[in-house]
């Protein structure tokens, strides 16, 4: 257990002229120490009292009734979190965030990859197109989600084009019906966070050698051939990390939200975020007893993930099982 | 040493290495109040003149008037300010000397956990000559801040528009309500805005519809006991979903903002596109702001919000609230002159001069030039009781339950039971 510890490449500039080797072991180990004390110490302090302790206090005030204000002492043990799940409202969160997650993965996806895949031809304007395309992601999330607001409110813009146009029967109050706002917001989303999805597909695209699609062409694949059996397999690594990025950002969803609807018409747009701001105020253990599940189900839907899509692409790390 | 003894040591070390760095930032001894200098922290809501410029001055006359006191004194956004910054100051221990306190369930809070000083002897003649309005600061017979601005809710309309349907007075009653709905529709005019996508605005119609279906008893006894067992909270809804059956409201108001741009409800009303607007006493400074010039419109107008038929309520009964400081239990008895000050005829009658709200001095009530908050201190003045905003008075934990309960009826997704079963879960959790 000692020996990989001992004295490596990291302390052979110390001048260690004396004879005993056990000696010399323990000093090496000791300067070693020292250097990884000097070097992790202040981001691992810094790591400690801004992430580990929240999360862990976050735990701790979940099992109180406490309103912020006095002393921490009404212990109510998993009460906060038997009223989190037995909340209607709060399990509509739940479930607008996982199907913002799916309707991502399932609409975005191919999207990204069909334009990113068009892009990468030789067309005239490319660039042009790209930059364009990568517009909406460069915005701000409250300018972008003001102005949809603005645009889909039933004096906005969108209604006023739909009637120039002559199909003032579509015209709908877009945000404040509950049988459709779920799916505005997601197409405000993708609209959103499209951009990045088609910059990531691109990157990952030039990577893709171009050899072999001229060694495939030659021997008589079709473009189609070519996309499918060439190009998308050797896409895959980068559309596994975006897959993992889109359903963290699912998971996460609050300030477009928070800005377009805060949540409504009657919960129809809830996400777990947006409804730890309104529930939590005035109810911290509430509050953090929220936060600790919408922790634990990030947590849980990226372990499970990286475990079983992404064990080659993150090989060493925390989860990869098998080696 | 081996790996996992050196681990344990680092470990040791890391966490040593925080607690002293912790150590060092908690606050050293505050010496404000001992000696000749004094410094006084005042906190309050007013990010605009008139009234931020009014308590630059009054901060000003007080430190002219005590030498070697200085007041430092800070504007913050409403809601930043009672929901972020004071509860963080006043968890951290360093809470500002003066600050806004929110009536009702917040004031008990905050005094509850003994973060506010008792005014109750220190002020007593201020407070027996600010009167009434002072009730919904109090907890438990103690007097924990003080009001300086008072007002009740009611119907803010556009005279124009009503002139154009043919209505020549205000509705008295509920059903004149729905006859002058009526009217206004018959022209082309929506009758009523509702900011229901803040959520509160529609709470405040329950809450009127409350006070008209529950006696005053009840209204004083359920609240602080958090008891709805009464079948007049019921009622209230019932009323509410009879009310919205005649779809009185603007187009998408599940969605519409209160105060925010031209189509938020008070937006509506400032440009003329929509009649009425029920909403409290500030609403003119807000309709002012959204309008192209920026002035309150000439054809602006109140009216207090007509009576129900049934019911155990007292028509005279008005819902109303308004906005006051309270002094910190740690500040230098100092800043209790100061509140006094504040608080004052003479500053409250120029606050009432600036128009920026009615102050709750009556000595004030004189001074009050803007016509709509004369009408406003006119339905006060006639009012047997102000009920508190009932999220204000049950406290910060009812008010999204209670409220979103409330929009799931104009929403057509909840029952009047409904609401009741959010206010019973609630106080069970408390």
């Amino acid at each position: 257990m000692t020996h990989h510890l001992t004295a490596g490449p990291a302390v052979s500039a110390g001048p260690a002229p004396t004879p005993a080797a056990p000696a010399r072991r323990r000093a090496g180990t000791g300067r070693k120490w020292l250097e990884i004390a000097l070097f992790a110490g202040p981001a691992l302090i810094v790591f400690v009292t801004f992430v580990i302790a929240p999360v862990v206090l976050a735990g701790v005030y979940s099992l109180y009734n406490w309103n912020g204000l006095g002393p921490l002492e009404r212990f109510i043990g998993l009460d906060n979190y038997v009223r989190a799940l037995t909340d209607p409202l709060f399990l509509t969160a739940i479930g607008n965030n996982f199907t913002i997650l799916i309707a991502s993965v399932l609409i975005q996806g191919p999207l990204a990859i069909s334009i990113a895949l068009l892009l990468n031809r030789k067309l005239p304007g490319r660039s042009v197109i790209r930059a364009l395309i990568f517009v909406p992601y460069v915005l701000a999330e409250v300018i972008a989600g003001l102005s949809w607001k603005l645009l889909l409110s039933p004096r906005g813009g969108v209604n006023a084009l739909l009637e120039a146009m002559g199909l003032g029967e579509f015209t709908q109050p877009w945000l404040a019906n509950p049988d459709i706002a779920l799916w505005v917001m997601f197409s405000i989303l993708t609209w959103k966070y499209l951009g990045f999805a088609i910059l990531l597909m691109l990157a990952g695209l030039q990577g893709v050698p171009e050899e072999l699609h001229e060694a495939a062409a030659i021997d008589g694949a079709n473009w189609w051939q070519i996309q499918t059996r060439i190009t998308l397999p050797l896409l895959a690594p980068t559309i596994r990390i975006w897959i993992f990025l889109s359903m963290i950002g699912s998971l996460q969803l609050f300030d477009m939200v928070w800005v377009t609807t805060k949540g409504g018409p009657v919960g129809a747009t809830n996400t777990m975020a947006v409804y730890l701001i309104q529930y939590g105020q005035g109810q911290y253990g509430y509050g953090s007893a929220i936060a600790v599940i919408l922790f634990v189900i990030s947590l849980a839907v990226a372990l499970v993930y990286q475990r079983f899509a992404m064990r080659r692409d993150l090989a060493g790390a925390v989860t990869s099982g098998v080696r | 040493m081996n790996k996992r003894a050196a681990t344990r040591w680092a470990a040791i070390a890391a966490v040593s290495v925080t607690v002293g760095a912790l150590a060092a930032c908690a606050p050293s001894d505050d010496t404000a109040g001992e000696g000749d200098n004094v410094t006084i922290r005042w906190w309050h809501n007013a990010t605009s003149d008139p009234l931020q410029g009014l308590w630059a001055d009054v901060a000003a006359e007080f430190e002219a008037a005590n030498p070697g006191v200085t007041v430092e004194v800070t504007g913050y956004q409403n809601e930043d300010l009672q929901r972020t910054l004071i509860p963080n100051a006043l968890q951290s221990g360093d809470a500002p000397d003066v600050f806004q306190v929110w009536p009702g369930g917040e004031v008990r809070a905050q005094a509850e956990a003994g973060y506010l000083r008792d005014l109750t002897d220190d002020a007593a003649d201020l407070i027996a000559e600010i009167g009434g309005a002072t009730a919904p600061w109090q907890v438990d017979g103690r007097q924990y801040a003080l009001p300086f601005s008072f007002g009740i809710t009611g119907i803010w309309y556009n005279t124009e528009l009503f002139a154009q349907a043919g209505i020549d007075s205000a509705p008295e009653t509920l059903d004149d309500l729905i006859d002058a709905n009526e009217a206004l529709k018959a022209e082309g005019i929506t009758p009523l805005a509702v900011g229901a996508g803040d959520l509160w605005p529609a709470g405040h119609w329950w809450y009127q519809f409350a006070l008209n279906a529950c006696s005053v008893e009840t209204l004083q006894s359920a609240i602080p006991a958090r008891d709805f067992d009464d079948p007049c909270w019921v009622e209230a809804g019932e009323n509410l979903e009879a009310f919205l059956e005649t779809e009185p409201f603007n187009d998408g108001f599940l969605a519409t903002p209160a105060q925010t741009g031209a189509d938020s409800s008070a937006g509506l009303v400032a440009n003329g596109n929509v009649a009425m607007e029920f909403m409290g006493p500030w609403n003119s400074g807000v309709i002012g702001s959204l309008t192209a010039d920026a002035e309150v419109p000439e054809f602006l107008s109140w009216f207090p919000f007509p009576t129900v038929a049934g019911g155990e309520g007292d028509p005279t009964v008005t819902m109303g609230g308004g906005d006051g400081f309270g002094v910190s239990a740690d500040a230098p008895d100092i800043a209790v002159e100061l509140l006094k000050y504040i608080h004052s005829a003479e500053v409250q009658q120029r606050f009432a001069e600036t128009g920026a709200g009615i102050a709750a001095h009556p000595a004030a009530a004189d001074s009050l030039e803007d016509p709509n908050l004369q009408q406003i201190a006119d339905g006060l003045a006639g009012s047997s009781f102000v009920q508190l905003w009932l999220d204000s008075a049950l406290g910060p934990e009812f008010g999204n339950p209670l409220n979103q309960a409330i929009v799931n009826i104009f929403g057509g997704v909840g029952t009047p039971e409904d609401v009741v079963t959010a206010l019973k879960d609630t106080a069970a959790a408390l």
